[in-house]
């Protein structure tokens, strides 16, 4: 496989990406709690940044993304404006959605990153569609599906692999076990202790991933979409990482041990990504403040940017069910 | 008497029926062990008391929790399974729609599915429109399935053991909005018929009718005409399927106007076959058009202005009345 050679600027990049990511939800933490800030539930991938970093890193501009209700990691990611989001998950006229998503729906179709649903489970098939017009039109181009332990549950996941395994789609499957889905952890709600293996069953290959080591997952990301851009069919990559803040901001994690998360927190991807810059001698401690500056700048200004925008016309929110009908 | 929360109501709903039949068993996604700490949740505490074989934490899977349920039943037990939100009951719906509904038909009346399924419903918590999208009318087209939706806890209560000890599948619609709502309710097992509507406020010049939240936004209505010197008859329907005919057409013909209020969109809606009832059955008692107050054709929007615009207002439900009552 043609994995590019480690460079000094995509390491760089990976880390900023998952820095951005997580100033920003850490900001979305600290709004959370002040009541009647935020509209809605805010669901964060703080934790999981680097499976986001590093699989989004691993894309061309063409490649499609399909999200799911955890998607802040993957739009920043792929370069979505800030402002923008913010301004959409407060639900201001100037979100990237018009305040018609929410946090929880956010797309930005102008980056590919087409859809998001948070109905779990329902990624997979919309993005075994998307795949289907990537190779129906011979674009070259992949499809990455993100989705969860718990999503893949839910019989859509299972016959979107079928057919993308039938079909010899272009689809990157990204499984992000967390651990958890809502209270429930892997070993009651999923009857194998390796997702990856479920790949067999739908022949295409199935690996995972240590989902807090960036570099790894940029590796077997871009080996797979290789896979999967050469015809050969789909594939799957089970990311193993952890959620952080629990499901959402209002989920206290009583049923979660303590210890659990302790454990995880040593293993914190931002963490490990920049002592391994450091020791390598990839960034000096003042690259390491500089872009700690401008990610915090780029978060303030987003908040602000959010704060001063209105919120929509009520009325407009008869506006985009459909498109204008061209006449007759 | 004691005054509880709805959600604590339906808790007591859940418990009793436990208890009482050995058949009864709870399943779904968090029915365990959930993300919410909150005795006002329906099922906070259940595993607890009744441990891991009654009450059962599923895999995310839709399908799988409805279809649970009709073969469970078919078996001879009362699976009460839960669907989170409602718009995931589409990923049920076929178990629901062309199995519970129909098997028991397509037996020849051999079989049997006394199933109940929870679902939490409601607009104005800002999750947009696939948390958002009340399906009630979807359910209620269907034959073979009843649905109540109660607005109070005594009916919270009341209803869904109606529902659990119902011999026939019941969807029983939970507005989250009023899980935290307090109220007396009866000690003990105070099953509700199902099929049965109740006449909330008495009045002579229009009838309002509507279920669970919506309720409230009648009945402010009401209180809003009435300053306007209109005494309006409002009908908290509690049972969409059946329908309780004789309720509805009773205070039609005594008040000869009729406004239907849901949080369902509009068009296709529940209300539609209200009007149809009243336009085939009290034709002759009409005075007026009838009105419907609910939302337009579009998914629930999830900024705050919007969602607020989505949703039926007091406001509207006075304007429609006294539109109608000039
Ligand atoms: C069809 C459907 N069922 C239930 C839910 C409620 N729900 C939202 S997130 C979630 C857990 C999903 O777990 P997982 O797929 O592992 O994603 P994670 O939240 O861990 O990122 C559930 C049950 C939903 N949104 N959609
Ligand atoms: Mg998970």
């Amino acid at each position: 496989m043609n994995i590019p050679a480690w460079t000094p600027e995509l390491q760089a990049r990976l880390y900023q990406d998952m820095l951005l990511s997580r100033r920003f939800e850490e900001r979305i933490v600290e709004m959370a709690k002040e009541k009647g800030r935020l509209p809605g539930m805010q669901i964060l991938s703080v934790g999981q940044e680097a499976v986001a970093a590093g699989v989004v890193a691993a894309l061309t501009p063409r490649d499609v993304i399909v999200s799911n209700h955890r998607s802040h990691a993957h739009l920043l990611c792929r370069g979505a404006d800030p402002n923008t989001l913010m301004a959409e998950i407060m639900g201001k006229a100037t979100g990237v959605n018009a305040g018609k998503a929410g946090t929880l729906h956010l797309a930005v179709p102008q980056l590919n990153v087409l859809m998001t649903s948070t109905v779990v489970g329902a990624g997979p098939p919309l993005a075994a569609g998307a795949a289907f017009a990537q190779q129906y039109t011979r674009s070259g181009a992949v499809t990455v599906v993100f989705f969860g332990d718990g999503a893949a549950a839910e019989g859509s996941v299972h016959e979107a692999m079928n057919l993308a395994g039938v079909w010899k789609l272009p689809l990157l499957l990204v499984c992000e076990n967390n651990c958890w889905a809502g209270a429930q952890p892997c070993r009651v709600h999923c009857a194998v202790g390796d997702l990856s293996i479920r790949a067999a069953a739908y022949d295409m290959p199935g690996r995972a991933v240590d989902g807090n080591d960036v570099e790894a997952v940029y590796r077997l990301a871009a080996e797979m979409a290789a896979h999967c851009r050469g015809g050969r069919g789909p594939a799957l990559i089970e990311a193993r990482t952890y959620r952080m803040r629990g499901h959402g901001e209002s989920d206290p994690q009583h049923y979660v041990d303590p210890a659990e998360i302790a454990a995880w927190s040593r293993r914190c991807p931002l963490k490990r990504y920049r002592q391994k810059l450091l020791d390598g001698g990839v960034l000096s401690a003042a690259d390491l403040e500089r872009m700690e500056t401008g990610a915090m700048r780029k978060v303030a200004d987003a908040v602000d940017f959010a704060d001063r925008s209105p919120y929509p016309e009520a009325r407009a929110a008869l506006d985009d069910v459909w498109t204008a009908a061209p006449a007759l | 008497m004691t005054e509880m929360s709805f959600g604590q109501a339906l808790n007591q709903a859940l418990v009793l029926a436990l208890e009482a039949d050995e058949g009864v068993f709870v399943a779904g996604e968090g029915v365990g062990v959930s993300i919410h700490q909150d005795p006002n949740m329906p099922t906070h505490g259940l595993l607890e008391r009744f441990g891991p074989r009654r009450v059962r934490d599923t895999p995310v899977s839709e399908a799988a929790i409805a279809g649970l349920a009709v073969g469970a039943a078919a078996m001879g037990l009362r699976p009460v399974v839960e669907i989170m939100f409602f718009p995931f009951i589409t990923l049920a719906s076929d178990m629901l729609v062309n199995h519970a509904g129909k098997l028991r038909y397509m037996s020849g009346g051999q079989s049997r599915f006394p199933l109940t399924v929870r679902v939490k419903a409601g607009v104005g918590f800002g999750a947009g429109s696939q948390h958002s999208h009340n399906l009630e009318a979807w359910m209620a087209h269907s034959p073979g399935l009843k649905l109540v939706w109660p607005s109070n806890p005594a009916d919270a209560k009341g209803l869904l053991l109606g529902a659990i000890f119902d011999p026939d599948p019941v969807i029983v619609v939970e507005d989250m909005m009023l899980y935290w709502m307090r109220g007396q309710v009866p000690e003990g097992d105070n099953r509700q018929a199902l099929g049965r509507a109740r006449v909330v406020r008495a009045g002579t010049d229009c009838t309002l009718v509507a279920y669970g939240a919506a309720l409230y936004t009648a009945l402010e209505g009401a209180r809003m005409a009435a300053e306007a010197g209109i005494a309006c008859e409002v009908i908290d329907l509690r049972s969409l399927v059946p329908l309780d005919k004789a309720c509805l057409l009773d205070s039609v013909r005594r008040t000869g106007r009729l406004v239907i209020v849901h949080e369902a969109n509009r068009f296709c809606g529940y209300g539609a076959e209200l009007a149809a009832l009243a336009a085939e059955e009290a034709f002759e008692a009409l005075k007026a058009p009838v009105r419907r107050v609910a939302p337009p054709s579009i998914p629930v929007p999830a900024s705050p202005p919007q969602e607020g615009f989505f949703k039926p207002s007091a406001e509207a439900v006075a304007a429609a009345v006294k539109e109608i009552c000039r």
